[in-house]
């Protein structure tokens, strides 16, 4: 019984993340956060970690959460959370709380595929009533765009940079939401703020589920894409059209595709109007888009092979 | 050597007033404004949704305008807005500042 998501009844709704925020304009992490918080209807206790989204939205004194919400350490966001939800369930029992609550984790990439990871598989292990959101913007963004475990192959990153040495990155991404689904945990999807409805009822869909939760969700980030401001949602648009970024959910070990797009762009049209992929345009460079191209078909075939798409829209 | 002593009575480990940031407005880093061209609206909304800095202003379902305060200028609204029969309700043009 979740609330609504047409756009016109969501614009009634209060909008958790305050004005004055300092994301970069066009920030694809605030938009986000925004989605994920209108689809929820309970009160919300949030955490993020060491991140862009925790050093903007939390300056000095100022605070742009309109909900609790805790600024942890780089590596143990999800160990805080997991610390509050078990202090929830004891006051629970000793009767001096009666109010249901969504326990959420906002994280970067860094914070979740490399440095948070071992809190986070940890909390999913033991078991917590909680939902983890990566905001994937695939590299260190607020320190000066350094490559994460989730940099694409051949993204040139300022620890990664194109030229004589290297052709920018020189290994393959993290797939953190594979890994996540390893831990056998109920409920693991990535979405994609381009496709705010599917997004917007997978949270929906995950909080109604309890125990621990996972979803990726792909956050461009112009600033270290060197694409243009405005282009957030166009690029993560073409991510999923692309299957660069899949719609997909797996709940209790069933897997179902969420989106199959109607035509299947090739890759360089996603990489094309990022700067960081340009070098990968030069012939010698050719072979790292190919190669790239090979491994998504291939993971696009397995991903439809394991879970028929029941709904097309969008 | 002279020890340096840091006074820590100002330091606040926790905010209390939700939603503060208010206060800082982040209009001032725009160099292109949006401009809405109601005719062409339809109310999807999708500026609303879309908007980063939670700058369009919806009242009762309607576009409203926006709010310059914190506007940054990012252009989304206006690339992402379908607009009617292929012309667009929002449009980025450069802002003249005193
Ligand atoms: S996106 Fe365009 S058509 Fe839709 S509500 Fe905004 S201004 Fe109007
Ligand atoms: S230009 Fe950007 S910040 Fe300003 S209203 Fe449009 S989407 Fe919001």
């Amino acid at each position: 019984m979740s609330s609504s998501l047409k756009i016109k009844e969501l614009s009634k709704k209060e909008i958790l993340l305050a004005q004055g925020h300092r994301m970069c304009q066009g920030c694809g992490a605030s938009i986000v956060v925004k989605m994920v918080m209108l689809a929820i209807d309970k009160p919300i206790v949030a955490c993020s970690p060491t991140g862009c989204l925790e050093v903007t939205t939390c300056i000095s004194d100022y605070t742009s959460w309109k909900i609790p919400w805790i600024h942890s350490a780089f590596e143990n966001a999800a160990a805080t959370m997991a610390g509050v939800e078990t202090m929830y369930r004891s006051l629970k029992k000793q009767g001096k709380i009666s109010e249901d609550m969504s326990f959420v984790v906002f994280a970067g990439d860094g914070g979740t595929y490399d440095i948070g990871f071992q809190s986070l598989s940890g909390a999913l292990e033991r078991g917590h009533d909680m939902l983890y959101i990566c905001y994937d913007n695939g590299a260190y963004m607020n320190t000066g765009i350094q490559r994460s475990g989730a940099t694409p192959f051949g993204a040139s990153t300022t620890t990664s940079p194109a030229g004589s040495a290297v052709p920018g990155k020189i290994h393959q991404r993290k797939d953190i939401t594979r890994i996540m689904a390893a831990h056998n945990i109920p409920y693991v999807a990535q979405a994609s703020p381009s496709h705010h409805l599917d997004l917007m009822r997978k949270i929906q869909k995950a909080l109604s589920i309890e125990g621990p939760k996972y979803i990726n969700i792909l956050s461009p980030c112009h600033r270290g894409w060197r694409s243009k401001p405005d282009d957030a949602i166009a690029l993560s648009r073409l991510a999923v059209n692309t299957s660069f970024w899949p719609l997909f959910e797996i709940e209790n070990g069933k897997t179902r595709v969420t989106y199959i797009p109607k035509d299947k762009r090739p890759l360089r049209e996603f990489l094309r109007p990022q700067g960081r992929f340009a070098h990968l345009f030069q012939p010698e460079n050719e072979w790292i888009i190919e190669k790239s191209q090979a491994k998504i078909d291939a993971d696009w075939s397995a991903l439809l092979a394991e879970g028929a798409c029941e709904a097309i829209e969008e | 050597m002279k020890t340096k002593i840091i006074d820590r009575s100002n330091c606040r480990p926790v905010i209390t007033q939700a939603g503060n940031s208010v206060a800082l407005k982040t209009g001032s880093w725009r160099s292109l404004e949006p401009v809405l061209l109601k005719e062409n609206c339809t109310n999807c909304l999708l500026c609303w949704l879309y908007c980063p800095d939670m700058s369009v202003i919806v009242r009762d379902g309607k576009v409203e305008g926006f709010d310059m305060d914190y506007c940054k200028g990012c252009g989304i609204c206006a690339l992402e807005c379908p607009g009617k029969k292929g012309q667009k309700a929002i449009r980025m043009r450069k802002e003249e500042k005193e």
